[in-house]
């Protein structure tokens, strides 16, 4: 029972951040491109507008819900929300502080330290496409479908990359150890010689032009091409429906550069923590908060300066190029461990 | 508390399957499908074999499913599209498909339960470390056999496409 309470209270706190975290992503991402642009951006809600998500909110609340006469009703409404939970969801077995210890109780910071937490990351964003392929295909719409089909196969095709460097990562955890894991609880608390660094280091921007794809976002945005599918899947959305796709988009970014920070720049770890007490735990997340917005920069920055691909160079670029590469990663890092673990 | 959680995930999970089986559009026959293989991921989980769990959602619900809408959507499964066009031996070749399924199923039942085997008391069974052990030990060759297979079928059907690329 306790654990349930603990548990509930945890998701409700990840869910109120992640949101939150949303929010400011777009105020974050809306300044940053007015800087590339040379232009102000968002300045009138608030001091340096500050107040904009929240006024961009309480817009999305309160416009009309429109559900156009010629959709599948039941999965036009449903396919919002399947973009978004698995989204939240996903983010709940990363650790985003080293436990600590307060009033003889042991706090972890992650919502469920799973075992197969890599694989369940994997799973979750996979379920993640379903909500826009469904609300391509519910809208009835020859554009919305095109966009649809776009995310299925496009989804398909960089899952590949991704997994198979995910492997190459699990793999690498074995060096130094009886046996390799798929914690990330545990990855992030291994030790890894500085060589190991490198080579992984070598596999990010594979991995983060995965994880571009993975997330629609620019220079791969090609479900939502505004200029040949008027926005794709998401034509008929409208009010806070659209706000849904919209907010699954950018958590999936958050998760996907909470990931990365965890797998390639060791998560909350960084000088000065010093795990087990309340400031090593706050000062862990400061870490992990920092290296997430890093990451992020590198997101807005590639959508600023990086022209979209056309749709066959988006299919050949993965088929053709990074699963290959993926793969030698791979059998280099097997040799790697087969050597020095 | 677990047998009532069982019960009633199992309740959803046939339920699903009816809708799969009854409904007239294909893409919500993919859906109910899709509900199915969600529980029964869930009935993994709290079988303690968290990994098996994750697995079924990767494959089934991350691919193979993802997949059938791909298909259905590319070949019309357009909203509305009612098809009527039952066929005259469906019916007699549902009665004896599923009287063979009944038979299968209740064969299993009357073995598990003669034999008296229980799986829940068997923790970590379904863990990655258990799975990966008896994967690449014991099982090694069937294990390799099968991904054979699996590039085989891979390396045919693009192989099939270029032929008939060719006499086009």
């Amino acid at each position: 029972m306790e654990i349930l309470i603990i548990s509930i209270i945890k998701s409700l706190a990840l869910i109120v951040i992640l949101l939150t975290g949303f929010a400011y992503l777009t105020y974050y991402e809306r300044k940053l491109l007015a800087r590339f642009h040379v232009r102000l951006g968002p300045n009138r809600a608030g001091p340096r507008g500050l107040l904009q998500p929240i006024a961009d909110a309480v817009k999305a609340i309160f416009k009309e819900e429109i559900v156009p006469d010629h959709v599948d009703k039941p999965v036009y409404l449903l396919a919002p929300a399947l973009a978004l939970i698995p989204a939240l969801v996903a983010f709940a077995v990363i650790p985003v502080a080293p436990a600590m210890t307060l009033f003889g109780r042991t706090i972890d910071f992650a919502v469920a330290d799973i075992n197969v937490a890599l694989l369940y990351v994997v799973a979750i964003t996979s379920v993640g496409t379903y909500g826009v392929i469904l609300g391509g295909w519910s809208s009835n719409n020859n554009y919305s479908l095109l966009g649809a089909l776009r995310t299925a196969s496009q989804m398909i095709s960089y899952e590949l990359p991704l997994g198979i460097l995910l492997a190459a990562i699990v793999l690498s955890t074995n060096i130094g150890r009886e046996m390799g894991t798929l914690s990330l609880h545990e990855i992030v608390l291994q030790d890894r010689p500085w060589w190991l660094w490198l080579w992984l280091w070598l596999a990010f921007p594979v991995f983060f032009i995965g994880v571009l794809a993975e997330s629609n976002r620019s220079p791969f945005d090609l479900p939502e091409t505004e200029n040949e599918l008027i926005a794709g899947f998401q034509i008929e959305y409208g009010g806070i429906k659209f706000a849904l796709f919209f907010m699954a988009e950018y958590i999936h970014m958050i998760t996907g550069s909470a990931l990365m920070a965890t797998l390639f720049f060791g998560g909350w770890r960084g000088p000065f923590v010093v795990p087990g007490t309340w400031h090593g735990a706050l000062i862990g997340f400061g870490w992990l908060f920092i290296k997430i917005l890093a990451l992020l920069f590198l997101f807005i920055w590639v959508r600023a300066s990086v022209p979209r691909v056309r749709y066959d160079q988006l299919l050949h670029f993965c088929w053709k190029f990074l699963t290959p590469l993926s793969i030698a990663y791979l059998v280099i890092t097997a040799v790697i461990v087969v050597f020095a673990g | 508390m677990a047998l009532l959680l069982f019960l009633a995930l199992a309740l959803v999970a046939l339920l699903a399957a009816v809708g799969m089986v009854t409904s007239r559009n294909a893409v919500h026959s993919a859906l109910f499908m899709l509900v199915n293989f969600a529980v029964y991921a869930i009935f993994y989980i709290m079988l303690n074999a968290q990994f098996l769990g994750v697995v079924q959602v990767i494959v089934y619900a991350g691919a193979i499913v993802v997949l059938f809408l791909f298909v259905v959507m590319l070949i019309g499964g357009e909203i509305g599209a009612v098809r009527s066009s039952l066929r005259r031996y469906t019916y007699a070749a549902a009665l004896i498909l599923g009287a063979l399924f009944v038979a299968m199923i209740g064969l299993g039942i009357a073995q598990t339960i003669s034999t008296d085997q229980t799986v829940a008391g068997a923790p970590a069974a379904g863990g990655v470390e258990a799975i990966g052990m008896a994967l690449f030990t014991t099982y090694l060759l069937p294990f390799e056999l099968a991904s054979l297979l699996l590039l085989a079928g891979m390396v045919g059907g693009v192989a099939r496409r270029y032929k008939a690329l060719d006499e086009d």
